[in-house]
């Protein structure tokens, strides 16, 4: 059964085509992934689920549980159960964690934040009463970010090239979260160029150009990425015809 | 006006009840309620309106525990001035935690001048809090003229902690000999008609000196905040830094001036400033968590005010 289904996307931004006419469900309960080069349009994809700023005026539709998501805002998707969590995560100039982990929900305990904490191999101790700002690392701020959608409780996560930018433990414990988000239900989007990561998921799609070119097990997506996406040898834009032909 | 008053609305009744704590509470003109530890002198005098302060710590004492000045009126109407003339002594130190009390001002002006020396090798900070009635019925203007001899350390925060600013001036310059360090840190949250002016001046005289002056201020409806960051470095060694962040909402206005100076080829000061709405990226990681822009736009300018 799909929790999201994405029909004929369309997003252009400043004139240029972006989103391309996607079409495409996520199935619930499952850890998806889209591969694709830079310059995809993975991540504009994520924003426009998401309903940022600068990426709602889309075309085509995008559904939610059976809800046309057209019309809502950030906020209104995150209480949907709807969450992202960024290439980069902000930072937050005297924010504390404490405080930062509780946002999502209305009734959060110290002791859900320290759990949610040790989820992603952070000690309460230590980090409760810091800032989420440029003392933490880049792999820290990843970490606490999923600690926060931990907490939120959300049934759809993207998380945005999660392995950018951070260390081998960093990205052992992005892993546990994810097989932890499946285990309480959520459905999982992962945005990635990466191989590894793709191999985290049970299910893929290969996007390029604004498009979704193919769907299908991770290793045949996996397989494709790899021989014809690094580097990639569609200097002008793929059909699809060409992306499928060798399937 | 009593001094349970004051201290009930200063919460400080663990601090005034402390044989070991120094303090000082005085309701527009009068000691309420006052006790000294060894080695700080204290002497008040009355003036119209106000008091002067004189106050003295013996050289090398070592103050443990914060002294509480209390300052404020309870009236709705009034004016208050604080003079106050402090010695740090060579080789002492001494926090001090000054809470402005004007719950229910609808007419209140309070004027403080400081002259304070902090002696070599001396470390004195001074943290200001303020509780001001909800309507900002209040003109503050403090005013300090610090001077810090060798390899002294000076902190001072500014913070207003209940109610709404009013109208604020601040003025506060710091002289720096060699090897001493200076932080000025003003922190305030403005709404309605309040108008905030800080001024805060290092200058950076001595080799080796060092300063940050530091200002968070946030802004909304038909407030304005003008801050104006002035730090000069003079000779060799010299270090400094200002950062000034306004965030403004509404019909609020904010505006910055750094001045930075630097006069000896090896002194180095920096600046950064950033003016402007709550920062997108971080508005939109908390409502991607469910906050409305309203409840996330608050939780980031508490956090910088924090």
């Amino acid at each position: 059964m799909a929790i999201l289904d994405v029909n004929d996307l369309t997003l252009s931004v400043d004139g240029t085509s972006i989103l391309d006419g996607l079409t495409f469900e996520l199935w619930d309960g499952y850890v998806h992934a889209i591969v694709g080069p830079n310059g995809a349009g993975k991540s504009t994809l994520a924003f426009t689920i998401m309903g940022l700023a600068g990426y709602r005026d889309y075309g085509g539709g995008l559904t939610f549980d059976g809800e046309d998501l057209g019309g809502l805002g950030v906020d209104e998707r995150a209480r949907r159960g709807i969450t992202l969590g960024w290439q980069e995560p902000a930072r937050f100039e005297g924010l504390r964690v404490r405080t930062f982990v509780a946002a999502g929900r209305g009734e959060v305990s110290d002791d859900d934040v320290a759990d949610a904490l040790r989820q992603v191999g952070l000690s309460p101790s230590r980090y409760m009463d810091r800032a989420i700002d440029k003392t933490l690392s880049g792999g820290e701020r990843k970490k606490l970010e999923l600690a926060s959608i931990l907490a939120m409780r959300p049934r759809l996560v993207m998380l945005d090239e999660p392995d950018s930018g951070i260390d081998v433990e960093s990205l052992r414990r992005i892993r546990e979260a994810i097989v932890l988000f499946k285990q309480a239900g959520a459905t999982v989007l992962l945005i990635t160029h990466s191989l590894e990561v793709l191999g985290w998921a049970e299910h893929a799609f290969l996007m390029c150009c604004g498009r979704v070119l193919d769907k299908g097990p991770v290793e045949k997506i996996g397989r494709y990425f790899r021989d014809r996406c690094i580097p990639c040898d569609h200097k002008n834009r793929p059909r699809l015809s060409e992306a499928t032909a060798d399937e | 006006m009593s001094s349970a008053d004051l201290v009930d609305v200063a919460r400080i009744h663990e601090a005034v009840g402390d044989p070991d704590t120094a303090h000082l509470v005085i309701g527009l003109n009068e000691v309420l309620s006052s006790r000294t530890v060894p080695g700080l002198d204290v002497d008040v005098g009355k003036v119209a309106d106000g008091v002067e302060l004189r106050l003295a710590l013996a050289d090398g004492t070592a103050v443990a525990r914060p002294v509480h000045l209390c300052f404020g009126l309870l009236q709705a109407e009034g004016v208050q001035k604080i003079n106050i003339d402090f010695d740090v002594g060579d080789d002492a130190t001494i926090p001090v935690v000054a809470h402005c009390i004007f719950p229910n001002a609808t007419d209140v002006r309070h004027l403080m001048d400081a002259t304070i020396r902090v002696g070599a090798g001396a470390d004195y900070s001074y943290r200001e809090r303020h509780i001001h009635s909800p309507e900002g019925g209040v003109l503050v203007v403090p005013k300090a003229r610090i001077r810090l001899a060798e390899g002294a350390r000076f902190r001072t925060d500014f913070e207003l902690i209940e109610g709404r600013v009013g109208s604020l001036d601040i003025d506060y310059e710091t002289t720096c000999a060699a090897r001493s360090v200076m932080e000025m840190t003003a922190k305030v949250s403005g709404k309605g008609d309040d108008a905030i002016k800080i001024s805060e001046t290092g200058h950076l005289n001595g080799e080796g000196a060092r300063g940050a002056l530091t200002t968070r201020v946030a802004v909304r409806d038909r407030a304005a905040a003008e801050v104006y960051n002035k730090l000069t470095a003079s000779a060799a060694g010299a270090r400094g830094h200002v950062d000034c962040k306004e965030i403004i909402s509404g019909a609020a206005t904010c505006s910055a001036v750094p001045v930075v100076e630097v006069n000896h080829p090896k002194a180095h000061v920096t600046h950064e400033a950033a003016l402007g709405s709550v920062d997108a990226k971080q508005l939109e990681t908390l409502m991607a968590r469910g906050l409305s822009e309203d409840e996330a736009s608050d939780l980031i300018v508490a956090g910088l005010l924090s």
